[in-house]
């Protein structure tokens, strides 16, 4: 595990020192607080879409993040060859893997509590009230799916040759999960057969990511979801990310690097 | 110099190897990079390993480093099979290229592998103090890799190579590229550690440095081994510079291209 976390820590130097983080983060703050400090025509309820967006806002810049530094770590280590020293060290392909996963999870994980107490305190200035039970299980369900997203894009890294590629396929395949997922088992009732079937099987073989939406917990300053389902959805992740990262080592530990 | 006795058992064994590619150009289609290669390189020496380009050398050390395995044969880093990765932990290795994660300092890059090395942290800093200091980086040490010059960067590859004080260092073309002043430097390091007993092996085009600080040689052509003896040896037997011995091998005829 230590190997795991030399590489995870050298992941996330590398996040602390790119721009991008810095770029999404100047660009969300900005219009978060430019959101938060108009008010439409007097109407409170315009408040709410205003949070919307802004939660929005957040979801697209975790999906940059996640995706845009977990797509380039095994392409850059082959691009640059810094794969080589590294892997003539004692260290397995296995460690590598948690590593660059551990290292873009947790650095997606510390951006979104950057983006989540900026926008709670934004909206709490507004509101004067803070459930701070809702954000944390939000910020911890959003961290949860970005750990499948995370994932995935690890697997995509390496099946797919260009980082566009994977950065396209997966964010493709994301957004199709998020939206289309959960309306998956009501295509395939209007599907013939074996298209029906295959759509049934696909709906249950997807890791549901709109699961872990729970904008309006925030929006509406609905009551926090009860602590035994937040526990079972953190484990529906855990179980997928392991799931992906098990297919991902079975491709990393024969790929002849070269 | 000392050099253990042959009886003693080698630091690098290669038996039989045989590594083959499966190219997807006009079809799929099997090249042979290595065949039947056998040698053994003992503790203390300093071991050249050559070629042309395309003579299998590259293949060679990818499979000795783990990064490929091998088609047939087997390949043992003291004494343990190469696909275990314990069979690293005595080994320094030097790519040819020298690329490093440039978004770290050197001091941050070593510290990074010495973890990984798992070595203590008390003796980590020690370490990184003596390797920075070896390679001459004292005064960049704090800074990013990427503001580094060619020479400087080939220098923490060194300082890499080096940090958990290795018995066999893996040399892939340690001079390459590198200004007459920066390959003295190197040339020096590797004399240094050929006092101190460490054993070396390394591939370099550079004939008249492999004839400095090598003991014995290998020249590979096409994948097979057509050379293996000590320097001084096949200079006797052949009657010419190891330079000359190595274009017979690869079949240049200087005068034929003279006619």
């Amino acid at each position: 595990m230590k190997n795991s976390l030399a590489v995870a820590q050298v992941v996330l130097l590398e996040m602390i020192r790119r721009k991008d983080f810095y770029v999404l983060f100047a660009l969300t703050a900005l219009i978060t607080a430019l959101m938060g400090s108009v008010t439409f025509f007097d109407d409170p309820k315009i408040a709410r879409y205003l949070k919307e967006v802004c939660l929005a806002l957040i979801w697209v810049s975790a999906l940059f993040i996640g995706i845009g530094t977990a797509a380039r770590q095994f392409p850059a280590e082959r691009e640059s060859r810094t794969i080589f020293p590294l892997m003539a060290k004692p260290i397995t392909r296995g460690q590598v893997l948690v590593g660059k996963f551990l290292g873009c999870w947790l650095a997606t994980a510390a951006g979104l509590l950057v983006f989540y107490l900026f926008f709670g305190g934004v909206v709490a200035s507004k509101e004067h009230t803070l459930y701070p039970v809702n954000y944390f299980q939000a910020w911890s369900l959003h961290c949860a799916m970005m750990a499948v997203v995370v994932a995935i894009t690890l697997l995509g890294s390496l099946l797919l040759s260009s980082v566009a590629a994977n950065l396209t396929m997966t964010t493709v395949l994301t957004l199709g999960i998020l939206f289309v997922g959960r309306h998956l088992n009501k295509v395939a009732l209007q599907a013939g057969e074996p298209v029906g079937t295959l759509i049934y099987g696909l709906y249950y073989v997807i890791p549901h990511l709109e699961l872990f939406d729970v904008r309006d917990l925030l929006v509406h300053n609905w009551p926090a979801i009860p602590w035994g389902i937040w526990a079972i959805a953190l484990a529906y992740a855990g179980v997928y990310a392991a799931l992906l990262l098990t297919g991902t080592w079975l491709v990393l530990r024969k790929k002849a690097l070269q | 110099m000392k050099i253990i006795p042959p009886a003693a058992p080698p630091i690098l064994e290669i038996d039989h190897l045989r590594v083959e590619y499966t190219t997807r150009e006009l079809g799929s289609t099997t090249k042979v990079a290595v065949q039947d290669l056998s040698l053994e390189v003992h503790a203390g020496e300093v071991f050249g390993f050559l070629g042309p380009n395309g003579a299998g050398k590259t293949s060679t050390m990818n499979v000795l480093l783990g990064f490929t395995q091998p088609t047939a044969g087997r390949v043992c880093l003291f004494g343990v099979n190469v696909a275990e990765t314990i069979a690293r932990q005595r080994l320094g290795y030097l790519p040819e290229l020298t690329y490093y994660y440039k978004f770290l300092t050197a001091e941050e890059l070593l510290r990074f592998y010495a973890r990984i090395f798992g070595i203590a942290p008390a003796e980590r800093e020690k370490r990184i103090d003596e390797v920075i200091k070896l390679v001459e980086l004292e005064h960049a040490r704090k800074r990013l890799i990427k503001t580094y010059s060619k020479g400087m960067q080939q220098r923490v590859g060194l300082a890499q190579a080096l940090i958990n004080n290795p018995d066999l260092l893996i040399l892939d073309e340690p001079t390459s590229g590198l200004d007459p002043l920066g390959r003295m430097k190197v040339r020096g390091i590797i004399q240094r550690l050929k006092n101190e007993g460490k054993t070396v092996f390394f591939s370099s085009h550079e004939l008249g440095e492999v004839e400095t600080v090598c003991d014995r040689v290998a020249i590979l052509h096409q994948g097979e081994l057509k050379v293996l003896g000590r320097v001084d040896d096949l200079a006797r037997e052949h009657q010419c510079s190891l330079e000359q011995l190595f274009l017979r091998v690869v079949g240049y005829e200087p005068e034929a291209v003279a006619a």
